[in-house]
Formats: structure tokens, sequence, C-alpha cells
């Protein structure tokens, strides 16, 4: 496939942004900066969600791609798949498992890791053990997404 | 305050996506791509992420409440390992491995209108949506 550009500062000061946004929302709301968590939480029952602040934390994910290009004059560089059976399969397998899982990259990968919880090392194994074994299958087995 | 600090981690959660190219599925899926062309670039977005959160963590939780809320609302860290863990983050490996997105990523990537991040992410707002229904039945 297409070579990308090895970026490590870039990765890591992009990190050190997301670290700093899960600190800042344990700080002030008490909560994990978990997106499914956060996704799960603008659905009922409400409970104890405060789905507001939810629906303002994803407000401030939809508005940082044009705060970027604003602050950078740098559209947002993304390469997506225009494959739509690709895209729904991915996207039903992604909300079935997180919801599953109670947590996704950010939540178990990130936060869960940041903080040595149990459950959380071992989704981060699975799930980076199931995506490089889809991405090998995929890639090298099948030759490309055979639906497209 | 509460929403207020909800949206600026928002704003900066998105940023940090976009700057560290997590936001890019190219670049996840071959970070992925161990035995092709592997791009190790999101080992370092973890590495700052949980560098910044571990003693970020840490000093909050000194503390005796958050500044907008009652209290802390974090599972614990020693919570069992079950079934519905392992199946879940099994699937949604795969998901990630097929599209490149996970759930931050694409909402991030949502607005941008690309026919792929809409039907990602309507797909997977709908399972989680039926993973609610369902649960609110039991």
């Amino acid at each position: 496939m297409t070579p990308t550009l090895f970026t490590p500062w870039e990765s890591l000061a992009g990190g050190a942004l997301i670290g700093a946004s899960a600190v800042l929302l344990l700080l002030i709301t008490g909560r994990i900066a978990g997106i499914s968590g956060i996704v799960r939480r603008l659905l009922p029952p409400y409970g104890t969600s405060a789905p507001v602040e939810a629906a303002v934390f994803i407000g401030g994910l939809f508005a940082s791609p044009f705060l970027w290009t604003l602050a950078t004059g740098e559209p947002v560089r993304q390469t997506v798949t225009d494959s739509l059976s690709l895209a729904i399969v991915a996207g039903l397998l992604v909300g079935a498992g997180v919801f599953a899982a109670r947590g996704c990259t950010s939540g178990h990968g990130v936060c869960g890791l940041a903080r040595l919880s149990r459950r959380s090392i071992a989704a981060t194994a699975i799930f980076m053990a199931t995506a490089a074994a889809t991405v090998y299958g995929v890639r090298h087995i099948l030759g490309g997404w055979p639906w497209a | 305050m509460g929403v207020i600090g909800a949206l600026a981690a928002g704003l900066l959660f998105g940023v940090g996506l976009i700057v560290s190219g997590m936001a890019d599925p190219a670049k996840v899926l071959n970070f992925l791509d161990v035995a092709g062309t592997w791009d190790p670039s999101l080992a370092f977005v973890m590495a700052g992420a949980i560098g910044v959160a571990a003693p970020g963590f840490w000093l909050v939780r000194r503390r005796k409440a958050p500044l907008a809320a009652q209290s802390f609302l974090v599972p614990p860290a020693d919570a069992p390992i079950d079934r519905s863990l392992v199946i879940g983050a099994a699937v949604f490996g795969i998901g990630w491995g097929l599209a490149g997105f996970c759930p931050g990523p694409a909402l991030v990537s949502l607005p941008l209108g690309t026919q792929g991040a809409v039907a990602f992410v309507s797909a997977m707002v709908a399972a989680i949506s039926v993973g609610a229904l369902l649960q609110k039945r039991k």
C-alpha cells in the first residue's frame, strides 16, 4: 500500500495534546475521556450521564478541524476509504465492539493504560492484535477489500 | 464550568488527533501494517498521550473531587476482565483494521463530509444505539 511519512515529533506532540485533554476533562468533570463512552452518553437512559456535557465535548471534536485550518491555513490531510460497504461494515463492528468492551482507543488505549487499569491493558492488547491481523489479512492475503 | 471544560477538552482532543496524524486512516492502517508499509508514528501518539495523562491523572486524583462535579466517575483499575470485554475488544479491532477509523478520528472527520466518514459514523452510532436499547430492556 501507499507509504505514509514517519512523523515522530508531530505524533508525540499531538499525543501530548490528547493526554492534556484527558487530564483537563478529569480535573473539571471527573470523567474519563473515552470517545465511545461519550457517544454512549448521548443516548438514553441518562441517569448520571450528563448528556449536555457529552454533546458539547463532541461539538468540540466537530469544530476541531475548522479550528486547525483557521490556525494553520492547512486543510486536514486524510485518505478515507471510498468503499461504502467497507465503511459500513467497519462502523458496525467498531460500534458493537466498543459498546461491549465499554471503551475504545481513547478510553482503554490512552486513559486506561495511563491509570494501569487491568481491563484496559487486556482490551488494548486484544484490539491492537485483531486490528493488525485484519490489516494483514486484507492487504497481504486478500489483496484488498473484495467488495469495493 | 463543566460545559466550558468539556468544550475545551473536545477541541483539544480533536486538534491533538489532527496534529498527531491519527485523523488520517491511511496513517493508522500503515501503523497496523507491520509486514508492509509500516509507519510507527502512532506509537509516538500513545507515548505522548500516556506520558502526559499518567502523571496528570495521578495529580488530579489527589483531589477529593473534580472542579465541576460531586465526585470522580472512574471505573476501578482492578475491575475483572469479562467475556464481553474480550469479545468486544476483538470485534472493535477488526473494524478498526478495516477502515482505519476508531471513534475519535471518525467524529473529527465527520464534518469534513467524506462519504466514508459519514457512512462509518452512521453505522457506528447505529450499532451503539442498538446496544443501548438492548441493555435498557434487560
